[in-house]
C-alpha cells in the first residue's frame, strides 16, 4: 500500500527515471520471452512442416485445428499421464528425501556434515547424461547392480528400462537420487533459520521430538516448501531428457513418454512445427496455471 | 526453470566447446586447407567409425582433399541432418538412410547426381542391385548413391525344425505355417516357433509387399492398408500370434533375444544383415553349426524368394557444399569393389554392389546367402517424406490387433485414417501442383 502512495506521489520526472532503470530488462524479458511466447502461439496457428522448409508457399494457416487435432490425440494424454506421474510421485519424493536428509544433517551429533553436503549435492551438480549413462547400467536386467543385489534376497532380475510397468519408478528413482541435494541444501538452510529459542520454549512446555516437528519445524519451513515446490513443479513437469536418454525416447510402449518429449519428437523428428509448437503453448499454459495456484496458495498463507 | 535453463546453458555450453574443437579441426591450417579442399562428411552410427579406417587411403590418392568425418550416431541423425541443413550449416557429403532421401530431396536440400553417375568411369547404376538403386530416385531424378544394403532374412535353427521333419527351410506361407506348428509343439508350454516383435513395422510389411501390396494408394497420397493384398497378409501375420506361434512381447521386453533363441523359445527370428555377426559373437559355440539363414518364405503360388523392402543407406551430396567435386571423389572411391569389400570387413554391412558379392569372405559366406538371393529381389519403400511416421503408426496401430483387442480389418481402417491424415498435406500440395499452368 505504502508504495502504490508513494508512486501516485512522484513526479513525471522521477517515473522516466524508472522507466529507463527498468528498459534493460523489459527489453531482455520481451526480446528473450515475450516475443518467442507470441511467435510459438503464432506458429501453432499453421501447418509449418517439411513441405513449408522446401517452399514457403506450402504454409497453410489452420487456425485452432492443431488443438483441436492435439485434444483428441490419445499420445497426449498417455504423455500428460505420465507427467503427472512424474509430478505427483516425484515431486514429493524428491523434497521427502531432502527434508530427511536435511534433518541428520541438521542434528547436533551429526559428524562430518560438510562432507554429506557435499556428497548429497554432487549428483545435482553432475551432467544429467552423464548420470543417465551410468544409470543405465545400474538398471541393466543382467549386468546391472540393481538387479545384482535383489538376487541376493531372491527376488527375480527386473527389466527397468525394458518393462511398461517398471520404466517410469526407474526414471523416477534416478532424478530423484539426481536432484535431491538441491532441495536438502535449501532445507539446512531453513533449518538453521528457525530460532533455537522457540524450541527451547517448547521443550520448557513438554513437547516431544514429534510435537516440536510438526508444530515448528514444519511451519518455519513453509516458505521453503514452497518455494521448492515451485521449483519442483516446473522443472519435474517439463522432464525431457531423462527418458530421451535412458529409454531412446520415450518407450517401451510410449510409458515413458512425456510432453516435452512429445513435442520434441513431433517438431525435430517428424518436423510437423505447427503441431509441436501446439504441444508448446499446452505446457506453457498449464506450467502457468500450476505455478499461479501455488503462488495463489501462499498469497493466502501470507495475509 | 532456472534449474534447467542452467542445466541446459551447462550443456550448450559443452555442445558449443565440441563445435568449437570439431570447427577448429575442419579449420586447423594443414597441408590441404592451403588449397583450402576441406570435405566434410557426416557418417552415422558404427559405419561412421568404420569409414575413419578407410578416409587415410582416399588422402593418400588425393592429397590435396582432406577429409573431416564426423560420427553421428542414428538415433539423433535424422534431427541432425534437418537442423544442419535447416541452420544453413549441412556437411557437404552424408550417410543418409535411403528411406530419408525423398525427404532431403524434397526439401531441396540434395545434389542430383544424375550427370556426375552417367559420366563416371567408376560406377553405373547397373553395377547396383535394382531394387536398391531405386530408392535414390525422387521424382525421376538420382539423389543418392547406394551404400550397403539392409532387409531381412529369417534366421532359423536347422536343428529344430529337422527334428520337426524340416530338412530344408519352408519356402511357401503354408509350409511355412506348417512348419512352425510342428517346430512348436503344443500350444501353451512355453515356447513358440518365430520371433515377430510387436513394435516392428518391418515384417508386417515384407508379407504386404510379397501380397504385392502397393503400401500407398492413388499417387502415394493414402494408405492402401485396408485393401485386400495388405489386409490379407495382416490376417495371416496376426493370426500367428492367436495361435500362438509368436510371442505377444515387443523387442524391449524381451531382454535378450540371443539368449531366447539359444535356449529353443522360438526357432524362427526375422532380422536385419547386423545379426550375421552378432549371432556369431553371442549364441554359444555348440549352437554356431546350426543356426542358419533363408529368405523369408513367398505366398503359395508366387515366385521364390518373395518381395522385400530395400533398406539401407546412401551417399548423398548437399547442395550448399562447395565440395561437390571433391565428395563425388569419395563417393566413387568408397563405391569401389574392395572397398566395398574391406567395409563390409569391418562393419558387416553388405555390399550394395553385386561385384563385391563374388570376393572372398562373402563369396564363401553360406550364412549371408540368403541376404545375396534376397537383395535380387528388393522393392523400395513408398518414397515419401511422410514414410517414417507411417511406418511407426503402422506398428502402433497393429498392436491393438495383435494383442486381440480388435479384429484386423478395424486396425487396418484405423490406419488408413491415421494414414490419410498424415498425407493430407502431400495432397493438397499435389492437387495446388496440378491446378497451377505448366509454366512454373
Amino acid at each position: 500500500m505504502a508504495a502504490e502512495a508513494r508512486l501516485a506521489r512522484s513526479t513525471p520526472h522521477e517515473i522516466r527515471a524508472a522507466w529507463m532503470f527498468l528498459a534493460p530488462g523489459l527489453l531482455t524479458i520481451g526480446v528473450f520471452f515475450v516475443l518467442p511466447i507470441a511467435a510459438g502461439f503464432l506458429l501453432s496457428l499453421t501447418d509449418f512442416d517439411i513441405y513449408s522448409l522446401g517452399n514457403l508457399e506450402n504454409v497453410r494457416v489452420v487456425g485452432l485445428r492443431n488443438y483441436a487435432r492435439l485434444l483428441a490425440d490419445p499420445l497426449l494424454w498417455k504423455a500428460m499421464r505420465n507427467t503427472a506421474f512424474f509430478l505427483f510421485v516425484g515431486g514429493p519424493l524428491t523434497l521427502g528425501v531432502a527434508l530427511a536428509a536435511a534433518l541428520l544433517l541438521h542434528t547436533r551429533v551429526a559428524r562430518l556434515k560438510g562432507v554429506f553436503r557435499t556428497i548429497f549435492f554432487t549428483p545435482y551438480v553432475t551432467t544429467l547424461v552423464a548420470v543417465a549413462v551410468v544409470f543405465r547400467y545400474l538398471y541393466h536386467p543382467r549386468f546391472g547392480l540393481i538387479d545384482h543385489v535383489l538376487g541376493w534376497f531372491g527376488i527375480p532380475p527386473i527389466d527397468w528400462l525394458g518393462d511398461p510397468r517398471w520404466a517410469m519408478p526407474a526414471i523416477v528413482l534416478l532424478a530423484v537420487w539426481k536432484n535431491f541435494g538441491y532441495a536438502t541444501i535449501l532445507f539446512v538452510a531453513g533449518l538453521q533459520a528457525i530460532p533455537e529459542s522457540l524450541y527451547e520454549a517448547a521443550r520448557i512446555d513438554g513437547a516431544g521430538p514429534v510435537q516440536m516437528f510438526r508444530k515448528i519445524t514444519v511451519p518455519m519451513l513453509a516458505p521453503t516448501f514452497l518455494f521448492l515446490g515451485v521449483m519442483t513443479t516446473i522443472g519435474y513437469f517439463q522432464f525431457f531428457a531423462e527418458p530421451y536418454v535412458m529409454t531412446g525416447g520415450g518407450g517401451p510402449l510410449n510409458a515413458t513418454l512425456s510432453v516435452g518429449l512429445l513435442m520434441y519428437k513431433n517438431g525435430f523428428r517428424w518436423w510437423n512445427m505447427g503441431y509441436a509448437a501446439a504441444i508448446a503453448f499446452v505446457l506453457f499454459v498449464v506450467v502457468l496455471g500450476l505455478t499461479a495456484i501455488q503462488f495463489r496458495i501462499q498469497k493466502r498463507r501470507d495475509a | 526453470m532456472a534449474r534447467r535453463a542452467r542445466a541446459l546453458i551447462a550443456r550448450l555450453g559443452g555442445a558449443a566447446c565440441l563445435l568449437a574443437a570439431v570447427a577448429s579441426v575442419a579449420c586447423a591450417p594443414g597441408r590441404a586447407e592451403e588449397s583450402g579442399r576441406v570435405l566434410r562428411f557426416w557418417g552415422l552410427g558404427r559405419e561412421g567409425e568404420v569409414v575413419k579406417d578407410l578416409v587415410p587411403e582416399f588422402e593418400r590418392e588425393n592429397p590435396d582433399i582432406r577429409v573431416v568425418v564426423q560420427q553421428i550416431p542414428w538415433t539423433a541423425a535424422h534431427e541432425k541432418l534437418l537442423t544442419g541443413f535447416v541452420g544453413g550449416a549441412p556437411p557437404d557429403l552424408a550417410q543418409l538412410g535411403n528411406t530419408w532421401i525423398p525427404e532431403f530431396a524434397a526439401i531441396g536440400a540434395l545434389e542430383p547426381l544424375d550427370a556426375r553417375a552417367a559420366a563416371s568411369q567408376a560406377l553405373s547404376s547397373g553395377d547396383y542391385f535394382e531394387g536398391i538403386w531405386k530408392t535414390n530416385l525422387f521424382d525421376g531424378r538420382l539423389f543418392g548413391i547406394p551404400w550397403y544394403v539392409d532387409t531381412r532374412a529369417m534366421f532359423y535353427r536347422r536343428d529344430l525344425l529337422e527334428k520337426a521333419g524340416w530338412r530344408e527351410p519352408p519356402r511357401t506361407w503354408s509350409q511355412w505355417r506348417a512348419a512352425m506348428e510342428k517346430v512348436r509343439g503344443p500350444a501353451g508350454e512355453g515356447r513358440y516357433a518365430i520371433l515377430l516383435p510387436t513394435n516392428e513395422w518391418e515384417q508386417l510389411t515384407i508379407l504386404g509387399l510379397q501380397m504385392q501390396s502397393p503400401l500407398l494408394a492413388d499417387d502415394d497420397t493414402r494408405g492402401a492398408f485396408s485393401q485386400p493384398p495388405f489386409r490379407t497378409a495382416a490376417e495371416w501375420y496376426v493370426g500367428l500370434y492367436r495361435d500362438s506361434l509368436a510371442p505377444v512381447v515387443s523387442y524391449t521386453q524381451l531382454g535378450n533375444p540371443y539368449q531366447e533363441f539359444s535356449r529353443g523359445y522360438v526357432a524362427m527370428w526375422i532380422t536385419g544383415p547386423w545379426n550375421l555377426g552378432e549371432f556369431r559373437r553371442r549364441l554359444p559355440p555348440e549352437l554356431q553349426d546350426t543356426w542358419m539363414t533363408t529368405p523369408v518364405p513367398a505366398p503359395d503360388g508366387a515366385e521364390w524368394p518373395g518381395y522385400s523392402w530395400a533398406g539401407g543407406a546412401s551417399f548423398a551430396i548437399f547442395r550448399a557444399s562447395k565440395q561437390k567435386d571433391a565428395a563425388w571423389k569419395l563417393v566413387e572411391f568408397l563405391s569401389r569393389r574392395q572397398i566395398q569389400t574391406r567395409f563390409y570387413e569391418l562393419s558387416g554391412d553388405l555390399p550394395a554392389r553385386r561385384e563385391a558379392w563374388d570376393d572372398a569372405p562373402l563369396a564363401g559366406d553360406v550364412k549371408a546367402r540368403a541376404f545375396r538371393e534376397q537383395a535380387d529381389r528388393l522393392v523400395p519403400l513408398p518414397r515419401v517424406p511422410e514414410w517414417e511416421q507411417i511406418a511407426q503408426k503402422l506398428a502402433e496401430d497393429m498392436e491393438a490387433a495383435i494383442r486381440g483387442r480388435e479384429t484386423v480389418p478395424a486396425s487396418l481402417s484405423r490406419l488408413d485414417a491415421d494414414v490419410d491424415r498424415i498425407l493430407e498435406k502431400r495432397r493438397w500440395i499435389l492437387s495446388r501442383r496440378r491446378e497451377e499452368p505448366r509454366g512454373r
